[in-house]
């Protein structure tokens, strides 16, 4: 594949929080691509946008990482980023409670929750996002995730400016019980809110997406992207064999078979994701746009 | 009903040696009977103290009995008549959802409730109750009918969970989940859910957003079957009861933490000892329960309902 164009400023600061503190030399660092096996030099992967520059195999970005890639620089503001997780249920695994696990996540990760939630521009257009961070317990949705997922779209609300929410997440989170299964209902409920006030909803769908988050709001977009070959199905892939006893083809329930069965509207490469949303954001954001980009002058 | 499951063996002891005075008839000594009626008294006394503290394993076992009732028999025992409806009008029809408008309490009502099979023929008509996602869409399309003719929706859940084959994702399994969550979440018709077996994971939420939740006492409703949330957090389903247990899936439990509006009560032994009695208590909470939604305007129903959900969830704020 040929060099990628140099669009969006990519990621070279990478998350902020998650603190490898500042190695001062990191061009010799190599990492092998799982999908063809190319071995990638680090800084070329992430001037690339981790993605492998041989078969765009699209590794994982956190949630930090995803924000610099899709918004305008220095335009993201974060809120309710002191939102975390209790134990209701008194949860213990493997005798590990579950407030120590959460504690453990936070601190190896550098996030509060397994997702971020706040209100930035794109293409100097101003939305309401959320995007997901899959290194916190797998991106799984409890009660924290599924308030500020509420909140965002809240937000989105109370601003009149459209909600993009960034998916990616193994289901529920199954240490806060019911109370996580009830999140989905929360979130669609919240979403139904979003319709009332005529507001559009983008739902970008990343690698994996799965479970309860795939059963709720992350399918119920007015537009629903996602990156080249995510995995994004309702069960994954081992629950369909184990319990079907049988082998799936290759390609199952990826980005391209859910665009080919019609689940979704595009497959968006990540160099991409940045113009395409600020197209659509000025096809439906209700603001009225200047300039050579007036396309949409809907008068509210 | 014989008792017949592992921590009802005492029972099932007392039970037969009923059985054997019983069949004794007028042939029964005098001590015999005293005899007959002491074991009667224990198997009602170790019925309600085995039942009392049932594991939260024991109640999963319990509300998966092959010989529960399941919806198509509670539908019998509460309603007057039933019409089911069928098919998504796009795909196919889902045994595994049953549907449609029932006489009941003299009014009509749309009922709308996943099915579990008996014998091997019903488990394979009835998909083992694991609707795919024509039977959502199914749902969703008598829902929408409900609302345009005013009537009350009355969702009966008993879900293992909902399908997991290639064919349910290639038909949008996750989307017609999604979808009825945000249909049924404005709805402008009372809704009422009565978990009566299994609540499985986003399968049965899939037609349980509602006024009201209620939930049979030997029912369970969770985040994922037990073998699944075992199998995520342990590697093992063999540790499914510990998964039971962890997950707070008894109704009583979820009473506790307020996750539902009603606990009804099953006979004794559980609602296969007694069709009759467990039909009938359903029947009064329902009757009542719509009695009460009924005179709330819509609009403020509505506003309800959003509430309900809106509020759901345990959560901080770390202070820094």
């Amino acid at each position: 594949m040929v060099k990628e164009a140099e669009v969006p400023s990519p990621a070279q600061t990478s998350s902020r929080n998650r603190s490898k503190p500042d190695k001062p030399f990191m061009g010799n660092l190599a990492l092998k691509c799982p999908k063809c096996k190319e071995m990638l030099v680090g800084r070329d992967w992430e001037k690339n946008l981790k993605v492998c520059p041989r078969c765009s195999f699209h590794f994982k970005l956190s949630a930090y990482e995803r924000i610099e890639l899709l918004t305008d620089a220095d335009s993201f503001v974060e809120l309710d980023s002191d939102i975390v997780s209790v134990d209701p249920l008194k949860f213990v695994v493997r005798s590990q409670v579950y407030t120590s696990k959460l504690r453990e996540e936070s601190e190896n990760v550098g996030l509060n929750e397994a997702v971020v939630i706040g209100h930035a521009t794109i293409e100097e257009l101003p939305l309401a996002l959320a995007v997901m961070d899959f290194n916190f317990i797998g991106g799984s949705m409890g009660s924290a995730v599924g308030e500020k997922i509420t909140l965002a779209i809240e937000l989105g609300i109370e601003k009149n400016i459209p909600v993009l929410i960034s998916s990616t997440s193994g289901g529920a989170r199954m240490q806060e019980g019911l109370y996580s299964l009830m999140q989905m209902a929360k979130t669609a409920a919240a979403l139904s809110k979003l319709a009332e006030a005529k507001l559009p909803y983008f739902s970008l769908l990343t690698d994996p997406t799965t479970g309860g988050v795939t059963a709720s709001f992350a399918l119920l977009g007015d537009v629903i992207l996602a990156e080249p070959g995510a995995l994004i199905c309702f069960a994954g892939p081992r629950v369909i064999e184990g319990f079907m006893h049988v082998k799936l083809p290759e390609g199952a329930v990826t980005s391209e078979f859910m665009l080919q069965h019609g689940m979704i509207d595009m497959v968006v490469h990540r160099r991409d994701l940045r113009q395409t949303l600020g197209r659509l954001l000025r096809f439906y954001a209700k603001v009225e746009v200047t300039g050579e980009t007036r396309i949409n002058q809907e008068t509210r | 009903m014989a008792y017949d499951l592992e921590f009802e063996r005492p029972l099932a002891e007392l039970e037969k040696k009923i059985t054997g005075l019983q069949r004794k008839g007028d042939r029964l000594k005098h001590d015999e009977h005293l005899q007959l009626q002491d074991a009667e008294r224990e198997l009602r006394r170790r019925t309600e103290e085995i039942y009392s503290r049932l594991t939260a394993w024991q109640t999963v076992l319990v509300a998966r009995h092959k010989d529960r009732p399941y919806s198509a028999d509670y539908i019998r025992l509460i309603c007057d008549d039933f019409f089911e409806l069928h098919g998504d009008r796009a795909f196919g029809d889902d045994h595994a959802i049953i549907t449609g408008p029932a006489k009941f309490d003299g009014q009509t009502v749309m009922l709308v409730c996943h099915q579990k099979g008996r014998d091997t023929k019903e488990k394979q008509l009835h998909n083992l109750g694991m609707p795919n996602p024509e039977g959502y869409r199914k749902a969703a399309r008598t829902m929408q009918q409900a609302e345009k003719f005013g009537y009350p929706v009355i969702c009966l859940i008993d879900t293992p969970a909902a399908f997991p084959g290639l064919g349910a994702e290639e038909r949008g399994q996750a989307q017609a989940i999604a979808a009825n969550l945000y249909l049924m979440s404005r709805l402008r018709v009372p809704i009422i859910a009565v978990v009566i077996g299994e609540g499985g994971s986003g399968g049965a939420l899939a037609i349980s957003i509602a006024d009201r939740i209620l939930m049979l006492e030997f029912s369970i409703y969770s985040v994922a079957p037990p073998e699944a949330a075992a199998n995520i957090l342990w590697r093992d389903t063999a540790f499914a009861p510990q998964a039971a247990e962890a997950m707070r899936i008894s109704a009583r439990e979820l009473k506790e933490i307020d996750l539902i509006d009603e606990l009804i009560v099953e006979p004794l032994g559980g609602a296969h000892h007694n069709y009759r009695a467990a039909a009938d208590n359903l029947k009064a909470t329902l009757i009542k329960q719509l009695a009460d939604l009924q005179q709330v305007p819509v609009d403020e129903l509505l506003a309800r309902r959003y509430q309900k959900f809106r509020n759901i969830g345990k959560f901080g704020r770390a202070s820094e």
